[in-house]
């Protein structure tokens, strides 16, 4: 319970007014919260990629945007390596101190995206990567991504999808680039300062940001915020970040909530029998036991 | 620093390394393929030794090379990549966002067969079938037009903010050594401005591209798309003339070789010119008129050109290193639409002849001209081989 006391006490966050309201996401909308914190800390001396997605509709229509910096709008694979050919332009003109980031879903990230990632993670680009993980498709109307977790409906499972969620943070861990941190829009503080920290490293950087999609789960318009603190407390999304691939922080995890808690407030999971919960819970378990053995060896 | 024009002992690859060196671009993404790797290869030694001062960028694939290629030229920056056949085939939704973002990007393409079945060989399909994509097609016949079109590309593409391809064939050109005359820095300086856009990505000035758009915008879009299109045949042909004054060598946009008084005008583009050429000369040797037309540029299409060089002309064979399955020889298509309607159009003969690789040698030329003379014409492109 120190967790939700710790995260419940302090809201103190400096914004840049960088996002602006206006924008085109939906009423309560987890991932608006997440373009507040991130472009809001990144200010104004950006430049944003954002591939077909869900961002692409926030950033706003032609001739409106947004967003108070350049945005420029690639398509769904080719995010890193559009904000890396940003960044090598803005290094060859002596402008290296302007950010080049990209901001894409789980679709354009987990999936379709992930190659150019990889290879932008590998290259060692100097660009943040920011990836507003819905789990699942939901601009095109909630479909299965390889992000979305065991057992969730999508239109494209309806059954409840059969495999596990694939875990990406562990695999840009694993290209042992300088940092990569999960993060979520239920713990503002905690998301703004992996920004601010994120902001300070060179390289290559990547943050995953839970961002609760309340149509494609089924949630109410207030629900963003408590479900994705949900996801901390029962451990399905722990907050951890994992520089140069060996050190692992953990920066708000699970306090012993069962995942039942999590799991019924959303329509995706209302038809999860009691065994398929039990499923999850061990699974998450293991998932988490393994996490804190991880931030345990490399203390 | 290259302090006067220099004869070399180039490849087609190298002279066109050579050329985007020159052009002193200041990003390079770049992806290997046979048989356009030499061009990689060359332009990071050249990076390394110090000859050129840019970025180099290797990504995991061509579709990332492009994008990479179009960010950067939006942020302000000269690029530069090269590609050939199933990398081209990767690139293609990215060709057209680069035209839709009027990124005056220059690439070298080396024409290979595209699979299945797996092949090497020269074949101009991989780049006809961009056609569409809003970029500007050249095609040449040597090292040194390859290396002098580099430059040439950029200054036009600069000029009307579109995307512009230099185009060669397999080994035919992107192997073969020739002398060539690499020109020097301070040439090239005077003939290519620094790039040095208006507009660009970049937070002072705070302009964003590739949202979504209406329908209106849309057309709006295409239209403007198609007026660069249009002003770049002026464009184009004015950035040939002035590299002639400067090097005494130009290729114009279509080159009528010999075409006074034939009887037969031989339409081709790429190696199999140079090849016409040859044939050209020996035909008319033994008193035989025939004449090349070659098609240099073939996006935007030179109709007018086509059409005042072709009027009235007895017989018009088009040679055709593609296809284009279901329709036939794709230069063929093309003349044939540009001289639909034409007072005076001349009978075409389209010979499928070097698809796939197949070598085209002058005596072969002057078989399908001597046929060309005594057939019919046919409405579809004829296979020639086997």
């Amino acid at each position: 319970m120190e967790n939700k006391a710790n995260a419940a006490r302090y809201y103190d966050i400096h914004e840049e007014k960088v996002f602006n309201s206006g924008h085109q996401a939906c009423p309560g909308c987890g991932q608006a919260l997440a373009f507040r914190y991130v472009l809001n800390t990144m200010g104004p001396e950006t430049i944003a990629v954002v591939p077909p997605s869900c961002a692409a509709i926030i950033s706003g229509p032609q001739p409106y945007s947004s967003m108070r910096i350049p945005v420029y709008q690639t398509t769904l694979e080719a995010s890193a390596a559009s904000a890396a050919g940003i960044k090598r332009a803005l290094i060859a003109r002596g402008k290296e101190h302007v950010h080049a980031i990209a901001i894409a879903g789980d679709g354009g990230t987990y999936d379709i995206g992930f190659q150019a990632l990889s290879s932008a993670a590998e290259r060692g680009e100097d660009i943040i990567y920011f990836c507003m993980d819905n789990e699942g498709y939901m601009n095109t109307g909630t479909q299965k991504s390889s992000s979305t977790p065991r057992y969730a409906y999508t239109t494209s499972t309806p059954g409840g999808k059969p495999t596990k969620k694939k875990n990406l943070a562990e695999i840009m861990a694993a290209h042992q680039i300088p940092y990569v941190a999960t993060a979520t829009v239920g713990f503002p503080d905690d998301l703004v300062r992996k920004v601010k920290k994120a902001k300070e490293i060179k390289g290559t950087r990547v943050i995953i940001i839970l961002t609760p999609c309340l149509d494609g789960w089924g949630l109410a318009d207030n629900a963003s915020v408590k479900i994705s603190r949900l996801a901390v407390f029962t451990g399905i999304f722990p907050l951890y970040e994992v520089e140069n691939g060996v050190k692992y922080t953990l920066t708000h995890g699970s306090d012993g909530t069962p995942i039942s808690a999590y799991l019924k407030p959303q329509r995706r999971y209302r038809h999860l029998t009691a065994e398929q919960i039990d499923t999850i819970q061990q699974e998450v378990d293991e998932q988490y036991d393994i996490l804190l053995r991880r931030v345990k060896c490399f203390a | 620093m290259i302090s006067k024009p220099t004869a070399m002992l180039l490849t087609g690859n190298h002279a066109v390394s050579y050329g985007a060196m020159l052009a002193r671009p200041k990003v390079i993404p770049i992806y290997p393929i046979t048989p356009q790797t030499p061009i990689a290869e060359k332009l990071t030694e050249l990076q390394l030794s110090g000859a050129l001062e840019a970025e180099t960028m290797t990504p995991e694939s061509e579709h990332s090379a492009m994008a990479a290629c179009i960010t950067a030229s939006l942020a302000g920056v000269r690029v530069f990549t090269a590609t050939a056949s199933q990398g081209l085939m990767l690139m293609h939704e990215m060709l057209h966002y680069a035209s839709g973002a009027r990124a005056p990007i220059v690439m070298a393409n080396v024409n290979r067969t595209i699979g299945s079945p797996w092949g090497f060989w020269p074949d101009q399909t991989d780049s006809l079938a961009q056609r569409d994509t809003g970029w500007i097609h050249y095609y040449t016949e040597s090292a040194q037009e390859s290396l002098d079109t580099v430059l040439q590309a950029y200054r036009t593409a600069e000029q009307v903010s579109l995307p512009a391809m230099v185009i060669h064939e397999a080994f035919y050109v992107s192997h073969s050594l020739e002398v060539v005359e690499v020109p020097s820095h301070a040439m090239v300086d005077s003939y290519l401005p620094p790039f040095t856009p208006e507009i660009m990505l970049d937070p002072s000035i705070n302009r964003s591209w590739g949202n979504v758009v209406n329908q209106e915008m849309f057309w709006r879009h295409r239209k403007y798309l198609g007026e660069a299109m249009e002003q770049t045949l002026e464009v184009a042909a004015k950035a040939d003339a002035q590299w002639k004054e400067l090097t005494g060598r130009g290729y114009e946009l279509v080159e009528a070789y010999r075409c006074a008084d034939a009887e037969v005008i031989i339409v081709t583009m790429g190696s199999m010119a140079g090849t016409t050429r040859e044939a050209v000369d020996m035909m008319r040797a033994r008193g035989l008129a025939a004449g090349l037309l070659k098609v240099r540029l073939f996006r935007p299409f030179p109709v007018q050109k086509l059409q005042s060089l072709l009027k009235g002309v007895p017989r018009v064979m088009i040679m055709d290193r593609n296809f284009s399955p279901g329709l036939g020889g794709v230069l063929h298509q093309e003349v044939k639409a540009a001289l639909y309607g034409m007072k005076k159009a001349p009978p075409l003969y389209g010979y499928l002849v070097g698809v796939g690789g197949l070598n085209v040698s002058p005596a072969l030329i002057e078989k399908l001209v001597r046929r060309t003379l005594r057939e019919k014409a046919e409405i579809n492109s004829i296979w020639v081989g086997e």
